[in-house]
C-alpha cells in the first residue's frame, strides 16, 4: 500500500535550518475535527459555567456551579458526618469521656479548633498564657483543673457581668494602698517571697507574717495556698463551687506566678490590686457568638489533656 | 509560503493500515513479551499475600483511602514516597539507556499501546482474515456479512477493553470483593467511572487510533529522537545490497539487480504503514516485523538473510564502503550507555539499600516549641514532645518508651499510667509526652540538654532511637 513518505514529491515548507528542511505534510483530518470539537466545547463551557464578565458580576452559567457552593457543600457533608459525635459530646458525662477513646479523640481535635479560634487570643496558641492570663498547661489551677471544672469556667467565665455563676464574682484582689504603709507593704512582700521559697529578707518577712495573717489569709488561706486548696479542704472536693465560694485567691507558695513573683511585681499587685476577667463563653450569655454545649465540652477536653488536667 | 505552489490539501484522512501476518524470531519475541506483560497486568491483582488478620491479603494493592501501598512483603507509607520517586527516576534512566543503545525498543515491544494494538490486530485477523481479506472488506459496501464481521470484532475488542479497564481498578481495592460488587451493581461510582473510561480508551486506542497515537499523540518518540546517535541500533535496509530493486525473474539474472525483489512483504507487515526501504522514519517503532518478513522471503529465494536488519546509522556508511559488519555489542558498549547503566544501578542500589535499612519501628519526635518549657508548681521544668509511632504490623503492638541512661530526666505520657503505648495494627499514633527535670537539677537550669528517646517494640524487642533537646530555664 502507498505511504506518505514514498511520495517523493512532498513539498517542503521552504524553511531550512542548518540544511534541515521541513516537510509540508497535511494535517491528519481527525486532528482538525478535534480542533473544531475543542472550539465547540469552549463555547459550551462559557455558557455552562461562570465565564463572561459583566459590570457587576460574571454570568453564572446554566449549571449553576460555583466553587463557594462546593466548599459549603463539602463543609456541610463534614458536619453531617460528625453530627452523631457532636450530639454525643453535647450530653456526655465529662468524667467518663476519657473512657470512650473515639469520642475523646474527636473532642480533643474539635476542642483544638475551638481553642485556636476563641481562646488563643489571651491564653496563647500553645496555651502557655501570658502575664495576667493563666497558662493552661501547668499543674496549677485557680478555679480547678478537673474537666468539669474547666467546662464550668469556660461556660460562665470569671468576674464578668454576664453570668451570675461567673467564677469569683465580687472576689477581687483589692488595693492595699490605703491599708499598708510603704514599710508594711515591703514586709508583706518579703513574707510572700519567703513562703514561695524565694530570696527574701528574713527579718522583714517575720514582720510581714502578722500583717499577712490579719489581712491576706482570709482569702489566700493561713498557709497562702489559695482559695482552691482551702475550698477543696473544707468543702466537698468534687463540687463545682458555683456561687462565689471561691475568690480565686492565688496559691502564693508555688513556683507559678500569674503576674510575676519578683519584688516589684508583688508590690505592684499589693498596691494596685488585681481583678482578671474572663468572659462567659456559653451561648446562653453570648447569643449568636457563644460556644455550644458540645464546643464547650470539646474545648474542656482539649485543655484537660494539655498536661495539667486533674 | 515560499513553495512554488500551494499544497494540494491542508489535511488528509488517515490511511488505514492492514498489517499482514508474519512469522519469525522477532514476531515470536513479541508474542512472548505480550503474554508476559499482559499476564502480569491481568493476574497480579489476584495474587494473595498473608499479612495478618487486620491487613489486606492482596499482594499488590494501592490503598488510596488509607494511604498505603502494599507490594508483597513491602509496605510503603506516605512518608516513604521517595521509593516511588526513586522507581520513577529508574524508569526514566532505563528508557534513556534503552533508547540510546537500542532505539525505540520500548515502543516496538513493551509499550502498552503497542502490546494492546498487537492484541487487537490479532483479534481482527481472527475475525476478518489476513491482510487481503481485510482490504477487501474495507472496500466492500456495507452488507449483512460485513456488519456481522465488524460487530463480532467490536464485541471481542470490547471484552478485552473491559477486562483491561477492570484489571486496573482491581489494583486499588480488594479484587474479589470488588468483582462481586461490580457485578451486582453495588461498587462505588468511582470504580464504574474508572472502568468505563479505561474500557473506552483501550477500545479506542487499541482498535481505532493505533499508530496515530504513536505518530501524533505520544511525546516520547519526539524525546527519543534527541537520544539517538549513529551508534544506536535501529531498523535499516541494506541499500547497497538491495538496490537496484526489481522483480524476480526466472530468466537470466540481471547482474546489476540487487537482492530486493520489491515483493512489498516488509511494507505489508508494518503496523505503522511505512516502507522501511526509505530509511529511518519518524513513524518507525522498530518492532522488527519487517525483518521477519524479509528474512522469510530471502530464505525462499535463496539469498542471505538481513537485507532488512537491526542496523546503526554508522553501519550503512561502513558497509557501503565494503567494510565488515560492526558487531552489535560494539555499538551498544559506549561511554554514554555505560554512564546510563551506572546511574541506573546507583539509584537501584540506593533504593534496595534504603529498603533494607528501613526500620520496622518508626518514631518521630517533634518538640513542642510553644512554649519551649513550662514551670510546674513545685518548680519542675517540663518540656512537651509530640511523639509519633507507626505500627507497620498486622496486629496491635505495645511499644515501650524510655530515655537514655544516666539522664536526670523523667518521662510521662499523657493519658496513660506508664510509658507503654499500644498502637493499633497498621496505624500511626500521636502521643503527648512530658519530659521533666526536677527543680534545681542540672537539666532544669541548663539552656539546652541533648538526650535520646528510645522506643522498644515489646513484641520482638526491636529498638529505635531519636535524638532531641531538652530546654531548661534559660536564665
Amino acid at each position: 500500500m502507498s505511504t506518505r513518505n514514498d511520495k517523493k514529491e512532498v513539498e517542503t515548507t521552504g524553511h531550512s535550518w542548518d540544511g534541515i528542511e521541513e516537510y509540508n505534510n497535511p494535517l491528519p483530518r481527525w486532528w482538525v475535527w478535534v480542533f473544531y470539537a475543542c472550539i465547540a466545547w469552549g463555547v459550551w463551557y462559557t455558557v455552562a459555567y461562570p465565564a463572561w464578565p459583566g459590570l457587576k458580576e460574571a454570568t453564572a452559567g446554566y449549571l449553576g456551579f460555583s466553587t463557594r457552593a462546593r466548599v459549603a457543600n463539602e463543609m456541610a457533608a463534614v458536619d453531617a458526618a460528625n453530627a452523631d459525635m457532636v450530639a454525643a459530646l453535647e450530653t456526655v458525662d465529662l468524667a467518663a469521656l476519657k473512657d470512650d477513646e473515639n469520642l475523646h479523640g474527636f473532642a480533643v481535635n474539635m476542642g483544638s479548633a475551638v481553642f485556636k479560634a476563641n481562646c488563643s487570643q489571651c491564653h496563647g496558641s500553645g496555651a502557655a498564657g501570658a502575664k495576667g492570663y493563666p497558662a493552661l498547661i501547668d499543674d496549677d489551677w485557680i478555679w480547678g483543673g478537673r474537666i468539669d471544672e474547666i467546662a464550668f469556667t469556660v461556660t460562665n467565665g470569671i468576674r464578668n457581668e454576664q453570668s451570675f455563676s461567673a467564677r469569683g464574682y465580687g472576689g477581687v484582689m483589692p488595693s492595699f494602698a490605703d491599708v499598708f504603709s510603704g514599710e508594711e507593704t515591703s514586709a508583706v512582700v518579703a513574707y510572700v517571697r519567703g513562703i514561695s521559697g524565694q530570696e527574701h529578707d528574713a527579718a522583714l518577712a517575720a514582720e510581714g507574717e502578722t500583717l499577712f495573717l490579719d489581712n491576706c489569709a482570709s482569702c489566700h488561706g493561713d498557709a497562702g495556698m489559695g482559695s482552691l486548696a482551702a475550698t477543696r479542704e473544707y468543702e466537698d472536693p468534687t463540687a463545682l463551687y458555683p456561687d462565689g465560694e471561691m475568690t480565686g485567691a492565688l496559691n502564693l507558695t508555688d513556683a507559678i506566678w500569674l503576674y510575676g513573683g519578683d519584688e516589684a511585681t508583688i508590690t505592684e499587685t499589693l498596691v494596685k490590686g488585681r481583678a482578671g476577667v474572663m468572659p462567659a463563653w456559653s451561648e446562653e450569655f453570648r447569643p449568636g457568638s457563644g460556644l455550644s454545649a458540645a464546643e464547650i465540652n470539646a474545648v474542656a477536653a482539649y485543655v484537660h489533656q494539655l498536661g495539667g488536667g486533674q | 509560503m515560499s513553495s512554488p505552489e500551494a499544497p494540494e490539501q491542508l489535511y488528509a484522512a488517515r490511511e488505514p493500515v492492514f498489517p499482514r501476518r508474519v512469522k519469525g524470531k522477532f514476531r515470536n519475541l513479541k508474542w512472548l513479551i505480550m503474554i508476559i506483560t499482559l499476564g502480569i497486568y491481568y493476574l497480579t491483582p489476584w495474587i494473595r499475600w498473608d499479612r495478618g488478620p487486620e491487613l489486606p491479603d492482596q499482594a499488590v494493592l494501592v490503598d488510596l483511602a488509607s494511604r498505603r501501598f502494599f507490594f508483597f512483603w513491602i509496605e510503603i507509607w506516605p512518608h516513604e514516597f521517595y521509593f516511588v520517586a526513586g522507581l520513577l527516576i529508574m524508569a526514566g534512566l532505563g528508557l534513556f539507556l534503552f533508547t540510546s543503545a537500542l532505539g525505540r525498543v520500548w515502543c516496538g515491544y513493551a509499550c502498552p499501546q503497542t502490546v494492546w494494538t498487537d492484541l487487537f490486530i490479532l483479534v481482527e485477523r481472527w475475525v476478518e482474515g489476513d491482510r487481503n481479506a481485510r482490504v477487501r472488506l474495507w472496500n466492500a459496501k456495507w452488507s449483512a456479512n460485513k456488519a456481522r464481521l465488524r460487530l463480532t470484532k467490536w464485541v471481542l475488542w470490547a471484552f478485552i477493553a473491559l477486562a483491561t479497564g477492570g484489571a486496573w481498578v482491581f489494583y486499588f481495592t480488594d479484587a474479589p470483593t470488588l468483582l462481586v460488587n461490580l457485578v451486582n451493581g453495588s461498587a462505588h461510582p468511582i470504580a464504574y467511572t474508572t472502568l468505563f473510561i479505561l474500557t473506552a480508551t483501550t477500545f479506542f486506542f487499541g482498535g481505532i487510533a493505533r499508530e496515530q497515537v504513536c505518530i501524533y499523540a505520544c511525546p516520547w518518540p519526539r524525546i527519543q529522537a534527541a537520544m539517538m546517535d549513529e551508534d544506536t541500533i535501529t531498523i535499516g535496509y541494506r541499500h547497497w545490497r538491495g538496490e537496484p530493486r526489481g522483480k524476480l525473474k526466472k530468466q537470466a539474472v540481471d547482474t546489476n539487480q540487487g537482492d530486493c525483489i520489491d515483493c512489498m512483504a516488509c511494507v505489508n507487515v508494518c503496523p505503522m504503514g511505512i516502507d522501511i526501504r526509505n530509511g529511518q522514519q519518524m513513524e518507525c517503532i522498530t518492532c522488527g516485523l519487517c525483518i521477519d518478513a524479509c528474512d522469510e522471503m530471502m530464505d525462499k529465494i535463496g539469498k542471505p538473510r538481513g537485507l532488512v536488519d537491526y542496523l546503526a546509522l554508522k553501519d550503512e556508511e561502513s558497509e557501503t564502503q565494503g567494510k565488515p559488519t560492526i558487531p552489535v555489542l560494539k555499538h551498544i558498549l559506549r561511554p554514554r550507555t555505560i554512564l546510563y547503566t551506572a546511574l541506573w544501578s546507583i539509584v537501584g542500589f540506593a533504593l534496595v539499600f534504603a529498603l533494607f535499612i528501613r526500620s520496622d519501628i518508626d518514631m518521630t519526635v517533634s518538640p513542642v516549641r510553644n512554649p519551649t518549657f513550662i514551670v510546674k508548681s513545685d518548680g519542675t521544668i517540663r518540656n512537651v514532645y509530640e511523639v509519633r509511632l507507626r505500627n507497620k504490623h498486622g496486629e496491635a503492638r505495645p511499644f515501650g518508651l524510655a530515655l537514655n541512661n544516666g539522664s536526670e530526666l523523667n518521662l510521662d505520657v499523657e493519658g496513660s499510667e506508664g510509658t507503654i503505648i499500644t498502637v493499633n495494627a497498621d496505624e500511626m499514633k500521636n502521643v503527648r509526652v512530658y519530659v521533666e527535670a526536677p527543680a534545681g537539677s542540672e537539666a532544669a537550669s541548663s539552656e539546652r540538654v541533648p538526650f535520646t528517646f528510645w522506643v522498644t517494640d515489646l513484641t520482638n524487642q526491636e529498638r529505635a532511637s531519636v535524638d532531641t533537646i531538652f530546654n531548661g530555664r534559660n536564665n
